[in-house]
């Protein structure tokens, strides 16, 4: 296909996957090894998807370390830190496939660190009862992307084998960014992009497309997020007629660096927790003992010393309340600097040097050492670090079958999987999830994306008009001159969502701020950016903006809407958890060009998977009339005798 | 973005004299800049600043911020570096910085360079071989067994070690038969891996990668960024690997110094015998050779690599001497005659995937 | 396009960059200290080696390391600890069963082929500074294969190294009995220095336990290996101290031969 001015380059796939992390990676696996032609694009070049940045972990109940760990409790541990919003199903399969696809990654060459006798090691993280997390010292995402990565290298070498090349049947295209999808009627028919190098238009014409491009951090001024992260994907699937939920939900990760200004954001890793450090106030009082919310009281210590005696013997004492879902600490970090106890520099001190030998932290935090040594010449085996709360992960997303990973909404043959998709972390995300949920629900898209081009009766067509406008939009900016600089427009954006939709919100706030990204649409509706089409990032951002713009709409409403503090989603005129809204998602969907925001209950939690928790727990999330059914369901349930299920767990309670 | 000017606690802003290369293939030059920099930050910083105000097309390719993905390459007064873990605070208040591309690979725009030599490399070395007899789970390493491969998968695959590599940095014409540090060190990964069920890579290392071009002048040791031993423990230990199997001294004196320099080809290299093949004839006194030469197996590479749209090598004429002549005596020379003026792995007619030609319709059919 | 001139155009081009480096440190320096280093003892070495006299105090039985063992016929009978074999002509070294090798062990090194790589060789002269040949071929072909014989030199130099430490006992004995002097000391350093040279090296890194794929199931050689490795990350520091040692010695015991100096003597 050609218009007069532009030559369009156009392939053929069966399955395009969107996204080159994990998530994307692991879908383009399973759809090759379901033999299907695929395609995987990426932005970045292949293997350095955001995925390479992720620190501590993956979550898996192997049981390697403490034998008690089981997928029940992994469960019971992911609804607990989403404040039971997530989607049970979600969490369900994914406490249940983690400790698969972890072992799958060694078959393709992974080397995790070991345990004494050979086998993948754990390490204890935020929220999670037991040591869990697989981990290769701190840079498991690279381990993960990397082993991904070669997989794909090691089918690569059995097609050229098989068919004499590399790209017979799975081909990577890095550097090319996808800025529509296009439809036929309500079926995906294939994706529009760029080459980034030469500016080149680019059609993939296939039946099937797999969403994995990740969060949307870069809206927000501290991230720990790079460039990538304008929420494309979610965008994306608005404008083809899928929904997003949960969008008001951001996870601020507690501890960002928050010195030297240039590198404000990046992330400092929870593990440093995990493995003793403690949070100060600027009058050195570790102040974390009096941010334990009731919720939580029953599993955190109460007197530093019995913190400090689970790092030794965690079967007999509680974990120290450093170890807080996310969440909590963020919020307890932002109160004690808003109380004037922060740093010089708008922080808290983390410590790691007063607690460790220096030897031992730089065997167990190479990375972090390099990091602070390199960007901010501390030598964090002497002093203490300064971190403060950072935008970290979206658990917003699209909305999925919690199975196969299609999208909800109008749209057939789009699949979703990893950060970009919704529901599975609930109000909040667990460290180490994500990478565990990259590679479940990764492999779910891929397969389910490769079964339903099976099921495809007629391949979907393209339509010329669709080409043309996708190409007319992609080139606006580079043809206007009048219109504002792209990076100015980013900026007052970040500023926007930084100040008015950040850690702690208010109703005024919220309000003001949908009145100023209305602004902003029509500034960027206007953004024109300078260069010709050769790797031209200012043009490239101007592309991005209306996604970032549009996602963060989604944000905005769904914020104000959402009257209750639940996760990573804090009213300060709603202080509190509300059992009502627990039983509601909010969902985004595009109207022709406006956000529109509809609630949705919640999918009701089957019986044996309620039946994991005790009442006193549930008590704190559930309404009354939620407890009455679970009141009715244990009494008939000791009346008939435990289903399978619940005896497991009941075992599981027993050993709590 | 690290574009905010002000904010910064402290010493205020103050502006430094910035070099960057701008350009593309057709040619570029050095660009002054004042910039404005502020205490704490890198130069991938100023690079930010520059496009934010500036130069918003300048390009630069980045990630993490954090030394962790190795997307910043670039050379920084002349040495390979990442741009986000240089910090200004390394150079005088009133020095020049210059910032270039890496100068090994070809240029895309600015500080941009078309690394996808190095996947194609990357793409050729035989992948992680699973032991048959294990299932998924089942695995048992002991962590000693692993650090030595573990040190390797620490890399970040910035290639800052690809670029300041003299052997394709200074000679092009060695980038077929050369895979470089980054793939050395995988090779010897998957070598000292404990359950990789295959035994051969060490011969691959010798005869597929190039492991004899390193000279061990431990260059990519020292620039790289996650400080791995590239050197000492992954090259020397693979050469050593290498004497192992192959320079036992009675052996090797009868059949290696007067017949050939390279070592034979072996069994591993079942589908890239034509590699083996070339890279065997460049050690076999026509070293001239191997960059003029018009390599088949290159081209449906370049065809089918990770850049696969873009123009193929044009076919080129062979290296000559400084007499321009074909360095050609009988008695070196391996072969009877002399080479084909085309290089002598091309032989007529050219199969037609070889040839770049677009039908003028090709974009209508559906295939 | 700046450094390949070898290569017809072809493929894309690189950045055009004029200048040939861009380095603004002293990258010259590291080389030039090289070439002095190097050049300066290989001078004094073959003046020595040459000389054929004063490598041997008979009062204290200090025999100099460039003359062990020395095994021709010209040798000071006490001298020669090994018996005597070779005639002995001028161009004929007093240790010529040793020195060769010695030569070769060192020729051979990793380390050392670094070093003259760069600052003799220019290829290259420093990360990042063009190569100083147009074409290159590395250690594919004759004769720079033949490095890959470094293993066997250093069997050799495992020898050597024992007859150097043989010749160090042996000093203890006087003719007058066993005695302690400065030039004692001086030796047994020397040996000293000269086994962590020697242990240090990257074959025998490899043959201790490098070569090994499970670490796990040899305990013992892996542990070696550490000592190994930690002694190894040193190799270019002991390089150059055995350098130092063995001109030190050397000169020590020459001096000590010619009477410029006398020993100083702590036990008889
Ligand atoms: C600093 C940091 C530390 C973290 N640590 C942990 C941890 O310890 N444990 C854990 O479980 N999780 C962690 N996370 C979270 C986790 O890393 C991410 O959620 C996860 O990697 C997301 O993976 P993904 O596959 O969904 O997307 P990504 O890995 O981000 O990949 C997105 C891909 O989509 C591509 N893409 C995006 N838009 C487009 C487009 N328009 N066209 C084409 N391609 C596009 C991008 O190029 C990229 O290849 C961390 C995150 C960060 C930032
Ligand atoms: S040591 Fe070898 S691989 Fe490394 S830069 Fe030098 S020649 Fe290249
Ligand atoms: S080995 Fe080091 S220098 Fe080379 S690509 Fe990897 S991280 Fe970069
Ligand atoms: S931006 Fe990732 S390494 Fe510099
Ligand atoms: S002596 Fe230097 S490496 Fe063997």
């Amino acid at each position: 296909m050609t218009t007069t001015t532009t030559r369009i380059e156009r392939h053929h796939y069966d399955v395009v996957v969107i996204g080159a992390g994990g998530a994307g990676l692991r879908a383009a696996i399973e759809a090759r090894l379901a033999g299907k032609k695929t395609a995987i694009i990426s932005k970045s070049l292949f293997g350095k998807a955001h995925t390479v940045m992720a620190e501590g972990g993956a979550a898996a109940a192997m049981g390697n370390v403490n034998s008690r760990d089981s997928w029940q409790v992994h469960f019971r541990d992911t609804m607990r830190g989403g404040k039971f919003l997530n989607n049970f199903r979600m969490a369900e399969l994914h406490a249940k496939e983690s400790p698969q696809r972890i072992w799958e990654l060694e078959t393709y060459g992974a080397l995790f660190d070991r345990t004494k006798d050979g086998k993948i090691s754990q390490r204890n993280f935020g929220g999670h009862e037991y040591p869990r997390l697989a981990h290769v010292g701190d840079r498991t995402g690279l381990e993960l992307i990397r082993t991904l990565q070669q997989k794909i290298v090691s089918l690569q070498q059995e097609d050229k084998r098989e068919h004499g090349s590399y790209d017979a049947r799975i081909r990577v295209f890095d550097e090319t960014t996808i800025t529509e999808l296009l439809l036929d009627g309500d079926r995906i028919a294939g994706a529009f992009g760029y080459y980034r190098e030469s500016g080149e238009f680019i059609l993939f014409e296939a039946p099937a497309v797999v969403l994995a491009t990740g969060g949307v951090g870069r809206s927000y001024k501290v991230t720990s997020n790079s460039w990538e992260y304008t929420g494309d994907g979610h965008a994306l699937a608005l404008r083809a007629g899928a929904t997003l939920i949960n969008m008001e939900f951001l996870q601020f990760h507690p501890t960002g660096m928050v010195w030297p200004p240039s590198v404000k954001g990046i992330l400092v890793t929870e593990s440093v927790r995990g493995d003793g450090g403690i949070l100060k106030n600027s009058e050195g009082k570790r102040f974390m003992f009096d941010y334990v919310p009731d919720v939580f009281r029953k599993q955190y210590a109460e007197t530093p010393e019995e913190a400090d005696r689970w790092y030794t013997d965690p079967d007999n004492n509680r974990r120290p309340p450093e170890l807080l879902p996310r969440d909590e600490v963020a919020r307890a970090i932002n109160s004690e600097v808003k109380a004037g106890r922060g740093t010089p520099a708008g922080g808290v001190y983390l410590d790691i040097a007063s607690r460790l030998p220096a030897e031992e932290i730089r065997r167990r935090l190479p990375s972090m050492h390099h990091q602070f040594k390199g960007l901010a010449d501390v030598d964090i085996t002497k002093e203490a670090m300064e971190v403060g709360p950072t935008c970290h992960y979206v658990m917003g997303g699209i909305e999925v079958d919690p199975d196969s990973g299609a999208a909800y909404g109008s749209v057939r043959g789009l699949f979703a999987a990893g950060e970009v998709s919704g529901g599975m972390h609930g109000s909040n995300r667990l460290g180490g999830n994500s990478l565990s949920d990259l590679l479940v629900f990764g492999k779910r898209a891929g397969g389910h994306a490769a079964t339903y081009v099976d099921q495809l009766t007629g391949r979907p067509r393209v339509a010329v008009t669709a080409v043309e406008t996708a190409v007319e939009t992609a080139l606006a900016p580079l043809h206007r001159d009048t219109g504002e600089n792209p990076y100015t427009l980013q900026q007052d954006l970040q500023a926007v969502m930084g100040d008015l939709v950040g850690i702690i919100r208010r109703e005024a706030e919220l309000e003001d701020a949908l009145v100023r990204l209305a602004e902003l649409r029509e500034r960027v509706a206007k953004v024109s950016a300078a260069g010709g089409r050769k790797y031209n990032p200012g043009w490239h951002l101007a592309l991005d903006l209306r996604n970032m713009l549009v996602v963060s709409e989604c944000t905005a409403k769904a914020a104000l809407e959402r009257r209750e503090s639940r996760g990573g989603h804090t009213r300060e005129d709603f202080p509190t958890m509300d059992p009502q809204w627990r039983r509601v998602n909010l969902v985004c969907s595009l109207a022709g060009d406006v956000v529109r925001l509809a609630r949705k209950p919640l999918p009701k939690m089957r019986p044996e998977l309620v039946g994991l928790f005790d009442r006193a727990e549930l008590a704190k999330y559930l309404t009354d009339e939620e407890l009455t059914e679970f009141d009715a369901l244990v009494a008939t349930d000791a009346a008939t005798g435990a289903a399978a299920d619940t005896a497991a767990d009941a075992d599981a309670e027993k050993e709590r | 973005m690290g574009t905010e000017t002000s904010g910064a606690p402290g010493k205020p802003a103050a502006k430094r004299q910035f070099r960057i290369w701008r350009g593309d293939a057709e040619g570029g030059d050095l660009q002054d800049y004042m910039v404005e920099v502020n205490e704490g930050e890198v130069v991938l910083d100023v690079i930010h600043r520059l496009q934010a105000t500036d130069a918003p097309d300048l390009a630069c390719r980045w990630n993490c911020k954090a030394g962790k993905c190795g997307s910043c390459s670039m050379e920084i007064n002349g040495m390979p570096k990442l741009g986000c873990m240089t910090r200004m605070s390394t150079f005088e208040e009133n020095e020049t910085i210059t910032v270039t591309p890496l100068r090994t690979f070809p240029v895309i725009r600015d500080l941009v360079t078309d690394v996808s030599f190095n996947y194609e490399k990357a793409r050729e070395t035989p992948a992680f071989a699973p032991p048959t007899d294990l299932a998924p789970g089942d695995y048992r390493m002991q962590q000693v067994d692993v650090e030595r491969s573990q040190e390797f998968r620490k890399c970040i695959e910035c290639f800052l070690c690809q670029t300041v590599c003299h052997v394709i940095r200074d000679h092009d014409e060695n980038k077929q038969a050369f895979s470089g540090p980054r793939y050395f060190i995988r090779a010897a990964e998957l070598d000292m891996h404990p359950l990789d069920a295959r035994t051969d890579r060490k011969d691959y290392a010798q005869t597929e990668q190039g492991l004899g071009f390193c000279n061990i002048t431990k260059c990519c040791t020292e620039v790289c960024p996650e400080h791995i031993k590239i050197t000492d423990n992954g090259i020397i230990p693979m050469k050593e690997r290498v004497v192992d199997r192959r320079y036992d001294p009675l052996v090797w004196l009868g059949s290696k110094i007067f017949r050939r320099g390279q070592v034979p080809q072996t069994s591993v290299t079942s589908e890239h015998s034509p590699g083996a093949v070339r890279s065997s004839a460049a050690g076999g006194g026509v070293h001239s050779h191997a960059g003029g030469s018009h390599d088949a197996q290159a081209e449906v590479q370049a065809q089918q690599g990770v850049n696969w749209h873009r123009e193929v090598p044009h076919p080129t004429a062979p290296a000559v001497d400084a007499s321009g002549k074909l360095p050609l005596t009988e008695l070196t020379f391996d072969r009877a005659a002399a080479p084909s003026p085309f290089g002598d792995d091309v032989t007529f007619p050219l199969p037609p995937e070889h040839l770049n030609f677009a039908h003028p319709t090709q974009d209508e059919r559906n295939h | 396009m700046t450094s390949s001139a070898t290569r017809p155009q072809g493929v894309r081009a690189r950045a055009a960059i004029a200048a040939k480096t861009l380095r603004t440190d002293r990258w010259w320096f590291a080389p030039l200290i090289t070439v002095i280093g190097l050049s300066a003892w290989v001078a004094y070495a073959t003046v020595r080696v040459f000389m054929h006299k004063w490598y041997w105090v008979e009062e204290f039985s200090y025999l100099t390391p460039f003359y062990s063992p020395c095994v021709t016929d010209r040798c000071i009978p006490e001298a020669s600890h090994f018996g005597q074999y070779l005639p002995g002509w001028w161009i004929i070294p007093d240790a010529a069963f040793t020195l060769p090798f010695l030569l070769l062990f060192r020729l051979t090194c990793y380390y050392y082929r670094k070093a003259y790589y760069r600052s003799f060789w220019l290829s290259p002269p420093a990360c990042a500074v063009p190569d100083g040949h147009a074409s290159y071929s590395g250690e594919t072909r004759f004769p720079l294969i033949v490095q890959n014989s470094h293993r066997y030199f250093f069997y050799f130099a495992v020898i050597i190294s024992l007859i150097n430490s043989w010749d160090a006992i042996l000093a203890f004995n006087t003719p007058q009995g066993f005695g302690i002097g400065l030039g004692n000391l001086i030796l047994l350093g020397n040996v000293i220095m000269l086994w962590a040279y020697t242990i240090s090296c990257h074959s025998c890194r490899h043959i201790i336990g490098g070569r090994l794929k499970h670490f796990s199931k040899h305990p013992v050689r892996y542990r070696a290996w550490g000592y190994i490795s930690w002694l190894n990350v040193r190799h270019m520091q002991l390089a150059w101290i055995t350098l130092g040692t063995l001109a030190l010695t050397d000169f020590y015991v020459m001096s000590v031969a010619a009477g410029w100096i006398s020993d100083l003597r702590f036990i008889n």
